[in-house]
């Protein structure tokens, strides 16, 4: 893998960048600023950083008392902890209350991989997807990670950023990453006919795309959304790729219910009624492995996605 | 405003929580009169916003953790121009009314929304720190109820407020030793509470919560303390007001009957005269 970058070093150095500039930045960590890749911020700006030890329920309503006076807030701790333990916090401090925060899940989905169900989130998209006011992303490489986190340094809403632990392999460039907040991206098949559309988010873009080259060179045309924003989903995209094809993949690093695959079920059942296969992790503690070991055994990496295409055509 | 105005004040401010709530059918009767006394000092001589100032960056701020005596919390945003008593009383839990049960920040004077407990601490604990990092000299306010310390984030907001040296908030337990099943010690017990909160690294205030010239040295005296937060213990009475209700955990959320009402009305009448004439 060319990449040696995690995308939460991404948000790191966007931080780290518009801190100079802008002394209302302010990065809170629980006990997790190694882990969240924050620790030169820490040291950088330590009058900007916080450090609220191992005590999730408080880092979320302190980073929502410092947003109430006009501080722009980032908390960072494991997506396992912070979508659950925090839960309330994220509901009542956070969105209900509508302040300034945005919420970073690091390690998630299933980047803890050998230790167990305790550090994995496979929940965290329904949970904070179903928050009035909360809005919920997973990007899919370092470079949209730092777009999409200088467009949140913009507004003054709240959101949950999900990323994984591990570097991902690039799908855009420096120079080349097309981003509008909540805009779907098009990896293929803008605008043309497709046999199957696949939309992912988060760390199952990239198997999505090498699908989808698999699927070309056997003469199936795969049409591919970046779908980071999870919510607000872009609908549009979503009936536009699914018009645009005879059926629809959906792959994501979640639980089966709530999540991307559920969501774009919706719109399409509702807009352009066809097909739609949702490719996710089981109703049930995952095996232990690492991400690709375990993407590869529940089919989500781009040979399962291929296969799941091509059963769902068949 | 001298403690006599407040005390006449308060007997005025308690007859428009009735009312607020028999128009509602429906309030947290019991805890609003036990916050009474410390919301209308804390208002009145201590905390620095108005209606005029509810968008300055250096104002006070207050978040009321027991969210659910916001009757009290209407009847002295309305004394304070914040609120119109007459809209409150009319729209009061009614159908798309935005004053709910709770806290609604959507309206003027209210920083947070809250309702679920053990809350306000840990925001308020993100307040002072943004006061303390940007160098600003406003204080920020607290009430929470006795049964709401049971909540662990209580806790974690206590521990964080001693680290960071917060002497710029004031937390306010409003210690009126009933919550909806019982007395506190039975459900859950919290002494010794000042020995508790002193451990965490608090200065510790205790003071008779009904009495208003001790809540307002109290009030006084926590702004000169230094290097740490403080938490003014009230010793208060639930249902403050009339016998009818005073210490009676089933007036939780009692809705008055009709005869109930008038015999409240006429205790606090006959409390709002014995104040007017400095018994």
């Amino acid at each position: 893998m060319a990449n040696k970058l995690p995308n939460r070093a991404a948000i790191c150095e966007t931080l780290l960048t518009h801190a100079k500039t802008d002394p209302d930045i302010f990065v809170l960590c629980s006990d997790s600023r190694g882990s969240a890749s924050l620790t030169q911020f820490a040291e950088a700006f330590p009058e900007q950083f916080v450090e609220i030890g191992i005590a999730e329920q408080n880092l979320v309503s302190v980073a929502a008392g410092l947003a109430s006076c006009g501080k722009k807030v980032f908390a960072a701790s494991p997506a396992c902890f912070l979508s659950t333990r925090s839960y309330e916090q994220a509901k009542i401090d956070v969105a209900y209350s509508n302040t300034n925060v945005t919420l970073i899940g690091i390690s998630g989905g299933v980047s803890y991989g050998a230790l167990g169900m305790s550090h994995h989130s496979a929940q965290d998209i329904a949970a904070m997807a179903a928050l009035p006011n909360m809005r919920v992303y997973l990007p899919s490489d370092r470079h949209q990670t730092k777009k999409l986190i200088e467009a949140l340094l913009l507004d003054e809403k709240p959101a949950y950023v999900r990323v994984g632990r591990n570097p991902v392999e690039d799908i855009y460039t420096e120079q080349d990453a097309p981003f509008e907040l909540d805009k779907a991206v098009w990896l293929r098949g803008k605008d043309e006919k497709a046999d199957i559309a696949l939309i992912a988010c988060g760390e199952t873009v990239k198997p999505a795309l090498v699908a989808a080259e698999l699927l070309e060179a056997e003469g199936i045309r795969a049409s591919v959304l970046d779908m980071y924003c999870v919510k607000p989903l872009d609908r549009a995209a979503v009936v536009e790729a699914a018009t645009n094809a005879r059926a629809v993949v959906t792959v994501e690093e979640h639980s089966p219910f709530g999540g991307l695959g559920a969501m774009v079920a919706q719109v399409v059942s509702e807009r352009c009624p066809k097909m739609v296969k949702n490719l996710a992790l089981p109703d049930a503690p995952v095996v232990t492995g690492t991400s690709a070991e375990v993407f590869a055994y529940y089919g989500l990496d781009a040979l399962g996605i291929a296969k799941a295409a091509k059963e769902v055509l068949a | 405003m001298d403690a006599k105005e407040l005390e006449v004040l308060s007997w005025k401010l308690r007859q428009d929580v009735l009312d607020i709530i028999v128009a509602g059918d429906g309030g947290h009767i019991g805890g609003d009169m036990s916050l009474m006394n410390a919301l209308l000092v804390l208002y009145e001589n201590h905390l620095r916003v108005s209606p005029e100032t509810a968008d300055d960056p250096d104002r006070d701020r207050f978040v009321l953790s027991k969210g659910h005596s916001m009757e009290t919390y209407y009847a002295v945003l309305c004394e304070m121009g914040f609120l119109d008593l007459k809209d409150v009383k009319a729209r009061f839990s009614k159908f798309g009314s935005p004053y709910i049960g709770h806290p609604n920040n959507k309206l003027p004077g209210i920083e947070m929304n809250s309702g679920s407990l053990g809350h306000g601490l840990p925001v308020c604990v993100g307040m002072a720190l943004a006061g303390k990092r940007g160098g600003k000299k406003y204080r920020v306010y607290t009430v929470m109820g006795d049964g709401e310390l049971a909540e662990g984030s209580v806790w974690e907001g206590a521990m964080a407020a001693a680290h960071f040296g917060l002497d710029n908030l004031c937390a306010v337990v409003d210690r009126n030793g009933l919550q909806i099943s019982g007395p506190t010690e039975e459900v859950m017990a919290h002494e010794p509470l000042e020995a508790r909160f002193r451990s965490f690294g608090w200065h510790v205030l205790e003071v008779d919560g009904n009495s208003i010239p001790a809540l307002d040295a109290a009030f006084t005296a926590a702004k000169m303390l230094s290097g740490k937060p403080t938490v003014i213990l009230a010793h208060t009475t639930k249902g403050y007001g009339s016998e009818l209700m005073e210490n009676r955990a089933d007036w939780h959320h009692h809705l008055p009957t009709a005869e109930e009402y008038a015999q409240i009305k006429s205790d606090f009448a006959a409390r709002k005269e014995a104040a007017a004439h400095g018994e």
